[in-house]
């Protein structure tokens, strides 16, 4: 992330010929630039002063947009009262237990395959159809199978984020430079020791960025989850609120998914900086 | 007493599916790096092999570390046949290939960690062969905070962490400017001497070759084998002004000579068969 002044040429504005690439590159800096705290932060208040404004002015209907304030004192209430904190801890302890699993199998399963080229060669047409086909959609078999419990919503999140961290394993290994390998068996590292020692720490940096979007699957897929057959966590509570005609607790709800997306986000963004700690600071990374 | 012996070694690379070269007017999918490779290395001795691009040296070293396997003809070392890598071959490589995830100390650590040496142990060795190469300020760097010429430092002082019988080097100054190249010549020709460990060195520079070697082994264009051994009768110790005496330059001509006329035949080569570099 860089803390440099964001200059027109930085944005992309510079004066280009039509190239798209040139332009998406640009609209990349732009966000890049959006970073800043500087913009960011008024960004966002702008954003809030128009929840507020809108239905307050009855330009949007206050029954299916509350101002934002009253939201903050659903909110504040709901947090007070404990109601809320019940359905996040649960949501959460889904969100875990589904991503652990998925990184538990996607990682050592990652290093396999990146590393054995025949054992990505079997595996890669089934790998690639499972991949490719929508989380969402399997969701009713996942229920079928598994029934209305808690295993069911963890094998969902399981499968949701496995593949994200699965890919990056497997071309972080693929993208370990062979010099690396080389030395170690010049050194005389045994097979155990080559994965532990060599390409699982010249891997790292891609499983972690693997693994953060494979967590931002998992937020998503529970809260889909929760939503089709759940009694409680926060997809139930969206959707129940929404049933009930209880549209500030709806969007208090919402609120929440995003603040907790943004945590765990900017946490995942932390553990990739000590991750690559041995890279220096040349390179920045996208949120 | 010699500690290598390559007989009669042959080495054969199939090149990817489709690619195809023209040896002699006969078209085929294999490069032959190596054939009738013949070389006696005695013990403790400074070996250097210079020769055009592609004539197989460095594919001699990843034989004898036992990396790779001759497709024919046996390499023995101390007299048993070189099979898997070992703790008897160091290996230093052009592109340092430190860990980058590892400080200079941890880096030179490896090889020990690898063989089972307890860490107390590893650390004093690391720590020694560090400050011998003058980078006890520098244990604790990762390798993005060295320049290249204090990479390769570690990286030599990795690969002698073992105590190695013999120090493979795969032009391991190439990527040096000029005067720290020859800063570390000196280094290695002051460390070397007072070791009895072989070394085997891969080059381009001829400047390089005579002043660190005791023989040069001129090696053919490909397929690479010995065409000449040359014994390099400069005094040791040696020290950097060795290079501007007469002997020097009469040595480096014997090398040229010796040299000149395969790295032509080999731009020959070059220029009807490309798609193979080693």
């Amino acid at each position: 992330m860089s803390k440099d002044l964001v200059v027109p040429e930085k944005l992309g504005l510079k004066a280009r010929s039509i190239d798209l690439g040139g332009y998406i590159q640009g609209f990349a800096q732009i966000f890049e630039g959006l970073k800043n705290w500087s913009i960011g932060i008024p960004l966002v208040l702008v954003f809030f002063a128009l929840w507020e404004l809108l239905p307050r002015l009855g330009l949007v209907d206050a029954l299916i947009l509350p101002t934002f304030s009253d939201t903050i004192k659903v909110l504040y209430d709901l947090i007070v009262s404990g109601k809320l904190l019940l359905h996040v801890l649960v949501s959460l302890q889904r969100t875990i237990a589904g991503f652990a699993l998925s990184v538990l199998v996607g990682v050592p399963l990652g290093l396999l395959m990146g590393h054995y080229r025949q054992f990505e060669k079997i595996s890669d047409i089934l790998v690639q159809s499972l991949r490719n086909t929508s989380t969402f959609a399997l969701m009713p078999i996942f229920l079928l199978v598994l029934g209305l419990g808690e295993s069911s919503k963890i094998a969902i999140i399981f499968y949701g984020a496995l593949w994200q961290i699965l890919m990056n394993t497997i071309s972080g290994v693929k993208s370990v430079d062979p010099i690396y390998i080389k030395a170690a068996r010049s050194m005389g590292l045994s097979e155990k020791d080559l994965f532990i020692k060599v390409i699982l720490p010249a891997s790292f940096p891609s499983i972690v960025i693997g693994a953060r979007l494979g967590a931002k699957i998992a937020l998503m897929v529970v809260i889909a989850a929760e939503m089709i057959g759940a009694k409680s966590g926060l997809g139930f509570f969206i959707q129940n609120a929404q049933y009930n005609f209880l549209i500030p607790e709806m969007y208090a709800g919402i609120l929440t998914m995003s603040i907790l997306g943004l945590i765990i986000n900017y946490l995942l963004v932390w553990l990739e900086r000590k991750a690559t700690y041995w890279k220096g600071d040349l390179s920045g990374s996208i949120h | 007493m010699d500690i290598i012996v390559a007989e009669n070694i042959r080495k054969k690379f199939k090149l990817k599916n489709g690619q195809k070269v023209k040896n002699n007017g006969v078209v085929s999918d294999e490069v032959e790096a190596l054939s009738g490779f013949n070389l006696k290395i005695r013990k403790g001795e400074f070996l250097v092999l210079v020769g055009p691009s592609g004539s197989g040296k460095s594919v001699f070293l990843d034989l004898v570390s036992g990396l790779s396997a001759p497709t024919g003809g046996v390499i023995y070392l101390d007299g048993k046949p070189v099979q898997a890598p070992s703790a008897k071959t160091g290996y230093v490589f052009q592109q340092y290939a430190l860990f980058p995830w590892r400080t200079a100390l941890s880096n030179v650590e490896c090889g020990l960690e690898a063989k089972g040496v307890p860490k107390d142990e590893r650390v004093r060795i690391a720590r020694e062969l560090l400050s011998l190469f003058g980078l006890s300020d520098f244990e604790d760097r990762f390798p993005y905070q060295l320049s290249g010429g204090m990479q390769q430092r570690v990286s030599i002082a990795r690969a002698l962490a073992t105590k190695p019988e013999v120090l493979l080097m795969d032009e391991p100054f190439a990527a040096l400017d000029a005067q720290t190249r020859e800063i570390l010549q000196n280094e290695l020709i002051r460390i070397w001497e007072g070791t009895d460990t072989t070394v085997i060195f891969v080059t381009h520079s001829i400047d390089e070759a005579v002043f660190l070697a005791d023989r040069v082994a001129v090696v053919t264009a490909r397929p690479g084998r010995i065409k000449e051994l040359i014994e390099i009768d400069l005094p040791r110790p040696r020290t950097g002004e060795i290079r501007s005496s007469t002997e020097f330059a009469r040595n480096r001509h014997k090398v040229w000579l010796a040299l000149k006329s395969e790295v032509s035949k080999a731009e020959q080569y070059t220029k009807l068969a490309t798609g193979f570099a080693g």
